[in-house]
């Protein structure tokens, strides 16, 4: 039952495609951030029941990012989490910490 | 008119077995926000694939926490399985099965001892430890270890169980079954600890659904998911449903995970009677390719391993959302409204696990 079909999706269609799914039920299930030559891989999960849907949004390393999280609240985290460890520069995160999410001692992001 | 103050929690309160850090905003004795913030055992685990092979990773993953150890090593292993098209032999499957049945039962009855100590019922702190412990001694008879055992192997399992010891394991679960019963009466029915409890911290099934809830607190909200009904492991041939409460409070969590750990006795003594035997691991060859999303319901509720390949001995992303980390959206929306005093109890009713959270 486990879904692993990830559907590669440009930055413009990124809150179309959220909203529809949220529309259709489906809750924010995780956000991962993969370190590519060129920029970042960022694949959205979201669940409904035992299925889940993944979307793969590819970025270059100065490209902005519209936050999800007015659709998905709970995004916050995984979008704050991203932005400090990976230094995805997404925008209108509902609640930002700024890079401050982990009080930890070294320096972020990790890009290297 | 109340008067709004900031009071911080954590990251050290008693109460609290892993630091985490909460900003409470108070009206006079009533919470009306509360803001987490994590990051003070941050150890860059997930960054050290990067470091390390994908076999000896398994080590890696097992140390991501203490309780979830074996759980975490399996679920990354089943994920890099996955990628390589790995078929585990079906007793390894059994094995795997059984050992997180049996984290379950351990890491259920460290939360209920954790939960009495937190209302300063002592003795049922001590009564659900004691219990827990006959299960590490299982774990230290079967493995070697009592935490982390490191029997995960990626094609199978290190060690196996002979049969005659897996018929003792069930003796002595049957055995535990009766002492829970007595064990849970105090938990369930004592007026000092459904006081604590009942209508304390009510998670609606929306919001459950909404904030993304996973496990004994998502299930204590009404909803009937469980991803051991996925199939992995050996869970395909077993029978059992996911347990459920419509209630929603902080005592129909508890009710939740105490019904769990008879359903684990219930699973181990099921996958004792189907085990076959065989070899409990396969040799492969190669390093992964590609890409896998596996799912797997650790204690805590739905863990994520995703798993990204390249084709040399590094991985190029390892992650994993653990339960806790999805939880904390759920764990702000019950403390809105609680009581300052209800704090501590509703952040133990998520079962936090704040190693998990942080890698």
């Amino acid at each position: 039952m486990t879904d692993n079909q990830i559907t590669p999706i440009s930055a413009d269609e990124l809150l179309t495609n959220c909203q529809k799914l949220k529309n259709e039920d489906y809750h924010i299930v995780q956000i991962c951030a993969v370190r590519t030559p060129d920029g970042y891989e960022l694949t959205y999960s979201f669940a409904l029941g035992y299925e889940m849907v993944n979307l793969r949004l590819t970025i270059t390393v100065d490209e902005e990012v519209m936050s999800i999280s007015s659709i998905f609240s709970p995004a916050f985290l995984y979008e704050n989490e991203i932005l400090e460890l990976f230094g995805v520069k997404i925008q209108m995160i509902n609640l930002d910490y700024k890079g401050n999410l982990y009080r930890i001692a070294a320096k972020t992001p990790f890009k290297d | 008119m109340s008067t709004r103050s900031v009071v911080p929690f954590g990251p050290q309160h008693p109460v609290l077995p892993e630091p985490i850090h909460l900003d409470l905003v108070l009206e006079d004795e009533r919470v009306v926000e509360a803001i987490p913030s994590i990051g003070f055992i941050h150890r860059g685990l997930e960054k050290l694939v990067e470091k390390k092979d994908f076999i000896e990773y398994v080590y890696v993953a097992e140390r991501i926490c203490g309780i979830c150890s074996f759980m975490h090593g399996m679920g990354y292993c089943e994920a890099i399985e996955h990628t390589m098209g790995i078929e585990i032999p079906d007793r390894a499957k059994y094995l795997r099965t059984i050992w997180s049945e049996m984290s379950r039962i351990h890491s259920h009855m460290l939360w209920l001892g954790l939960l009495a100590d937190a209302f300063g019922f002592e003795s049922l702190f001590m009564e659900s430890w004691r219990m827990r412990e006959k299960i590490l001694d299982m774990f230290e008879y079967s493995t070697g270890g009592r935490v982390i055992f490191s029997v995960n192997k990626i094609g199978g399992q290190r060690k196996d169980m002979p049969d005659d010891m897996i018929a003792d394991f069930v003796h002595i679960l049957e055995g535990m079954e009766k002492e829970l019963k007595a064990m849970s009466n105090t938990f369930l029915n004592d007026y000092a600890v459904k006081s604590r409890l009942e209508g304390v911290g009510y998670l609606t099934k929306q919001q459950a659904h909404d904030l993304g809830a996973v496990g004994p607190f998502m299930r204590a909200s009404g909803i009937n998911l469980d991803t051991r009904k996925t199939g992995y492991a050996a869970y395909a041939n077993l029978e059992f449903e996911p347990i459920i409460s419509t209630v929603g409070d902080s005592y129909a969590r508890t009710d939740i995970r105490i019904r769990e750990i008879y359903q684990s006795i219930d699973l181990i003594r099921q996958a004792a009677a189907k085990i076959p035997s065989g070899d409990v691991a396969v040799p492969f060859k190669g390093n992964p390719t590609g890409e896998y999303l596996m799912r797997v319901e650790q204690p805590r509720g739905e863990a994520i391993y995703y798993v990204k390949g390249n084709g040399t001995k590094n991985l190029d992303r390892m992650r994993v959302r653990t339960p806790t980390f999805a939880n904390i959206p759920g764990l702000v929306e019950t403390l809105k409204g609680c009581q300052l005093a209800d704090v501590p109890i509703l952040i133990l009713t998520i079962d936090p696990c704040i190693s998990c959270t942080e890698r």
